[in-house]
């Protein structure tokens, strides 16, 4: 690879001038570094923003740091929030890893919503039936639903070639007019926009449950789909890390060529990639169903699936990054619904999206000021 | 249920399409891929209203909108063409920031009211054609007429002129046409600002002409994204893109329409608002993009059709080509 020189201003009449060439290696601290940098540029980018619009950039942010991180409650509520992010951003993270674009993790979460909230409401499962069958069968229902949703761009992808980004994008608003139409129609309550609350054995267990023996516990609303969400990583970290397949995903990413010419059978992994993302996103619906709103309603899901595009790249798609991001953007999300105006939340995320990928540019390239004369060493 | 009156609209609502997917269709063509159409047809739409709602005059709404527009895409075009990012991701990006700008910048205009809309005119003599003259040209938004002139003109500019034989040049061979002393950043720059402009343009149209007012992120609907998938269908030429927008348009009008009256042929409507099976209707445009992309992937493949050779790659002169 040749050292590539980009026509950065590149006006002949100035006295030095900005280059920008191809770094053959990084340094490790580099990657990192500039993740932070990244993160903190776009928080002065959109302070700045919130600024022009009349806002108060100090007010909001420490708004933000107190509402999310100001107390033991109010820290579970985070963990509450960035629980269904862990597992949407680990849906992306796998996806993305291959380099398929999986931008449907929205749809594949309401869709496990809905498949978790079909045991119980059509209902599979009669009443009264102990939870350790209604939540096992609620997390499978979540899984295939999600799962299902999720292959259909995987085969369309796979077998037609049709563009993945496209179909799961519309997806998404299939799976929304899907949900609705359960949530309006047969599965309604008395006409309101959601259903009847589930029966307490479809509860997925919360630490405040347990507040009779622990009374620190009291209040605190973390549930066990946080347990699915770290598991989840850290078998979704171990598989890709290890093991055949994990290696075989990878190169595919890297190098679809090479996997190609190795036997790889992409096809076949482009179709299972789908599902296990799809299945990761729709257990997050079914946890959210079933460890927070414990009904299913219209607007389930404040764009989880849409942050974790964002969780994933900030973790540089490793799974157990997207832990981390998820609880950034947990906060993010909670403290946000009392900010104003209401769109800084998803316009911070678009700013932060932005600065990470212009971040990148310092990793891949030494970014130098030169002097014309000396410039063609 | 007048049916000269619904294909109108079809028309008037299928020439929003029509915006979007022709600007994309000229970032493509250039090998620049920008998946930021539903973010700045947002920024349009809040930008174009907003200004029109302060100042009263739409065709400086318009004016901004566009800018708005192309502002977002120029972004795209330094973190893509300069920093050659990966376009899909920055295209997300932008997608994401004009989202929430939009939201941001259109905080209290959904209370806003009226405003004064871009007028509408009806062509004498071709209004009269019978059949075609009240659907195309009678009581259209001037806009229509400007989609209209828009698909000879962008067919005739890539396909008939020199700088759009430079323009297919840089996005199938940018390494070649850069020997041919074409610039190949300027010209990628200057199509996806042409992207951003028309995307704006788009975003102006639903909310200065087609369906007035701003309803948050709502306001555009996917319609970004349509557009994306309808470039795809239209295997990036600007007629193929007019059929599938106005066809899409037409779906859409449908869709709304569909659901006003009480009972259809002597039938008791059943797509009626608030129905249930409304829900399946709504379903109907992303699932067609759906399977034309499908059909339209299989036609590709039998007639050898394809994306620009080097849509999505980033040009690094000096650098062996992909």
């Amino acid at each position: 690879m040749t050292s590539g020189r980009l026509p950065i201003g590149s006006s002949r009449s100035l006295p030095v001038r900005l280059s920008v060439e191809r770094r053959l290696a990084a340094p490790r601290w580099l990657g990192p570094v500039t993740t932070i940098g990244a993160v903190v540029l776009a928080l002065l980018v959109s302070a700045v923003i919130i600024a022009l619009v009349g806002g108060d950039p100090v007010r909001s942010y420490l708004h933000i740091v107190r509402s999310a991180f100001g107390s033991v409650g109010v820290l579970s509520d985070t963990l509450v929030k960035a629980t269904p992010l862990i597992l949407t951003g680990l849906a992306c993270a796998l996806a993305f890893r291959m380099r398929l674009w999986n931008i449907g993790a929205e749809g594949q979460f309401l869709l496990g919503a809905w498949g978790a909230s079909a045991i119980v409401l059509a209902p599979v499962l009669p009443a009264g039936t102990p939870g350790i069958l209604v939540i096992p069968a609620m997390m499978l229902a979540g899984a295939a639903a999600g799962a299902a949703w999720g292959m259909i761009p995987g085969v369309l992808r796979a077998r037609f070639g049709v563009n993945e980004i496209i179909t799961t994008l519309m997806l998404n608003y299939v799976a929304l007019l899907w949900m609705q139409y359960w949530v309006f129609g047969p599965w309604s309550e008395g006409g309101f926009q959601q259903t009847a609350q589930f029966p307490r054995e479809a509860w997925l267990p919360r630490l405040t449950d347990l507040s009779g023996s622990l009374p620190a516990f009291s209040g605190l609303t973390i549930h066990l789909g946080l347990v699915f969400g770290l598991v989840a990583a850290a078998v979704v970290w171990f598989v890709l890390r290890r093991g055949r397949w994990g290696y075989e995903i990878r190169l595919i990413g890297d190098s679809p060529r090479a996997a190609r010419y190795a036997g790889i059978d992409i096809a076949r992994h482009i179709v299972v990639v789908f599902a296990i993302s799809g299945a990761l996103a729709g257990l997050a619906g079914m946890s959210e169903v079933s460890g927070v709103v414990h009904r299913l309603q219209d607007r389930i899901s404040p764009g989880y699936g849409f942050t974790a595009i964002i969780i994933a790249y900030l973790a540089k798609f490793n799974p157990l990054g997207v832990i981390v991001a998820a609880i950034l953007f947990g906060a993010l999300l909670l403290a946000g619904r009392e900010i104003q105006p209401s769109g800084v939340p998803s316009m911070i995320q678009g700013i932060v999206l932005f600065a990470l990928i212009t971040s990148e540019i310092l990793v891949r390239y030494r970014v130098r000021l030169v002097r014309p004369g000396r410039a063609a060493a | 249920m007048d049916p000269t009156l619904i294909l109108a609209a079809g028309i008037a609502s299928g020439t929003i399409l029509l915006f979007a997917a022709i600007g994309e269709i000229f970032a493509e063509r250039a090998g620049v891929l920008n998946l930021g159409v539903e973010g700045m047809m947002l920024m349009g739409a809040v930008a174009g209203f907003s200004t029109t709602v302060s100042t009263g005059n739409p065709w400086l709404g318009l004016a901004v909108a566009m800018l708005a527009g192309g502002l977002l895409s120029l972004l795209h075009g330094v973190i893509t063409i300069h920093f050659q990012a990966d376009q899909v991701v920055s295209g997300l990006s932008l997608t994401f920031l004009g989202t929430g700008l939009a939201r941001v910048l259109g905080e209290g205009l959904s209370s806003a009211g009226g405003t004064s809309l871009l007028p509408r005119l009806t062509i004498p003599l071709l209004a009269d054609v019978p059949g075609i003259g009240p659907v195309l040209f009678r009581n259209q938004s001037v806009l229509v007429y400007v989609g209209y002139l828009l698909v000879p003109a962008a067919w005739y500019w890539i396909h008939r002129t020199r700088p759009g034989l430079h323009l297919r040049a840089a996005g199938e061979q940018p390494a070649s046409a850069d020997a041919l002393g074409i610039d190949v950043y300027r010209l990628r720059y200057a199509y996806v600002f042409v992207g951003g402009l028309l995307a704006g343009l788009a975003g102006a149209m639903i909310t200065l002409a087609i369906q007035p007012g701003w309803f948050s992120d709502q306001t555009v609907g996917g319609r970004g994204w349509i557009a994306v998938g309808l470039v795809i269908f239209a295997q990036w030429s600007p007629v193929r893109a007019a059929i599938g927008a106005f066809l899409f348009g037409a779906i859409f009008r449908f869709i709304l329409d569909v659901q006003g009256p009480a009972d259809l042929f002597g039938i008791a409507n059943p797509f009626r608002a608030g129905q249930s099976a409304t829900f399946f209707l709504g379903m109907l445009p992303y699932v067609l993009v759906i399977v034309v992309l499908v059909l339209g992937s299989r036609e590709a493949t039998r007639r050898r059709l394809g994306a620009p050779a080097a849509l999505g790659l980033p040009y690094v002169r000096g650098e062996r080509g992909h």
